[in-house]
């Protein structure tokens, strides 16, 4: 707790200032989605966050997007985003070029509270670009593993060539014992893998429920149809957590653009305990 | 394979999950114990469908022929879950294809089997309905979602 508040203050310390960072490394993870690596060691050494958190980036003359964190946490002297190309600021970034320059400001949000975790079972569901902001839960837990008994990851994509990170999560699956089951909406012949919605891999593990911590990201009604499934399983409501995603301006509480019901979810959020948000999700137009 | 075996393992299938002895019983003249290597066709699109399979083990794709597109595949079915329940509906023909995508192990019932023992003991009937009709619910849902496409594009509002 002590580091997340101190993390928030030191983004807060000049919330508005953008800072320039090279583009050091660019992956297309799939034909709409790719991953910038920043060059932020000329930042004090490098710019420190915690798992969950965003940047702004900002393309010049174009304008900002907010954009989740995707490396580890450990590494500050570059930082990853992998960014979906689905808009003006976003199809700009995808046109930059190793070496060019963009802003960025923050990091800025809550996070995943990875500690709660220490000593329980740990489900992670993500769909689509929701396993961005989880990645750096993984390799936060993946460094301590002795911390935490089981790590199951259900992951769901459109097809298989829309899932993201699939060497590494081959790679955290052999060597770091963690339980990686991938599902596609749909899939070719040349796939072998599971094909259905990512609920539907629920069906293939066993839950110790009471003792189980679920962080959930992904596309809103993913989300809303897997923690429904996390409380029939019986895991309690204030072991899940969510990320909720809404657009995104100043990033510190004061445009209102992201604000969901009482919240906002760019100072409150994007991770928020279930209970707190449960409701907000079954609400219409919100 | 010994009828007291099969039980066994039927026992352990979560379709039948504390399903009574008595409809075990019944359940058990109509099951076989089935092996399919991967690349098996095991329920071919538009043919007649006379098994219901309890998956054990491995893992089978349901596939729809798209004129033009080839085969798709929509689905799969793993362990602990079911593949098909044409043959309780009228015309019993298959709606899809099923080939096994890995090794796979099933409880195989034999549908016309099943079909006469639903309507001669109608406790037993519903019973199996019941059990049908949680995983049609599922499918549904999970076909509601697929529909989606919902990793496809960011909703309005977060479009930056």
């Amino acid at each position: 707790m002590r580091d997340e508040t101190a993390h928030h203050e030191a983004a807060l310390a000049d919330p508005m200032l953008t800072h320039p960072v090279a583009i050091r490394r660019i992956v297309w993870e799939n034909d709409d989605t790719f991953t910038l690596t920043l060059d932020t060691s000329g930042l004090n050494g490098g710019l420190t966050f915690l798992p969950g958190q965003f940047n702004m980036l900002y393309v010049f003359g174009v304008g900002e997007s907010a954009i989740s964190i995707s490396s580890d946490p450990a590494r500050s002297a570059t930082l990853d985003h992998t960014i979906h190309r689905v808009g003006t600021v976003t199809t700009a970034l995808a046109q930059l070029k190793r070496g060019d320059v963009i802003g960025i400001r923050g990091p800025y949000g809550s996070s995943w509270p990875v500690s709660a975790a220490e000593g329980k079972d740990v489900c992670i569901v993500s769909g689509g670009i929701g396993l961005a902001p989880l990645r750096p839960v993984i390799y936060s837990m993946v460094r301590q593993r002795q911390k935490y008994r089981r790590i199951i990851v259900l992951y769901g994509g459109r097809s298989p060539l829309d899932l993201l990170y699939r060497v590494e999560l081959e790679r955290w699956a052999n060597e770091s014992d963690v339980e990686t089951l991938v599902t596609v909406d749909r899939g070719d012949s040349s796939w072998k893998g599971h094909i259905g919605v990512v609920t539907s891999l629920f069906n293939y593990i066993k839950l110790d429920a009471r003792d189980t911590v679920a962080y959930v990201c992904g596309p809103e009604i993913m989300m809303k149809f897997s923690v429904d499934e996390l409380e029939r399983r019986g895991v309690p409501v204030e072991q899940v957590y969510v990320s909720m995603e809404r657009n995104m301006k100043c990033a510190v509480g004061f445009c209102g653009h992201c604000q969901m019901g009482p919240t906002f979810i760019c100072k409150d959020g994007p991770v928020y305990p279930l209970g707190r948000v449960r409701h907000l999700m079954d609400m219409k137009e919100l | 394979m010994e009828k007291e075996d099969l039980s066994n393992i039927m026992r352990q299938h979560p379709f039948l999950a504390g399903l009574s002895f008595e409809n075990m019983q019944t359940l058990i003249g109509c099951a076989s114990n089935v092996r399919f290597t991967e690349g098996n066709q095991i329920i071919r699109e538009g043919e007649v469908a006379n098994t219901f399979y309890l998956v054990r083990t491995g893992r089978v794709a349901l596939e729809i022929e798209l004129p033009g597109r080839g085969h798709i595949r929509v689905q799969t079915v793993g362990p602990g879950e079911i593949l098909g329940w044409s043959w309780l509906i009228s015309p019993y023909r298959w709606h899809f294809s099923g080939v096994a995508v890995a090794e796979t192990r099933a409880i195989a019932l034999d549908g016309e089997c099943l079909r006469g023992k639903c309507e001669s003991d109608p406790q037993f009937g519903y019973e199996m309905l019941k059990r049908l009709a949680v995983v049609m619910e599922q499918r549904l849902d999970a076909t509601q979602m697929q529909l989606l496409d919902m990793y496809g594009t960011a909703p309005a509002g977060v479009r930056a």
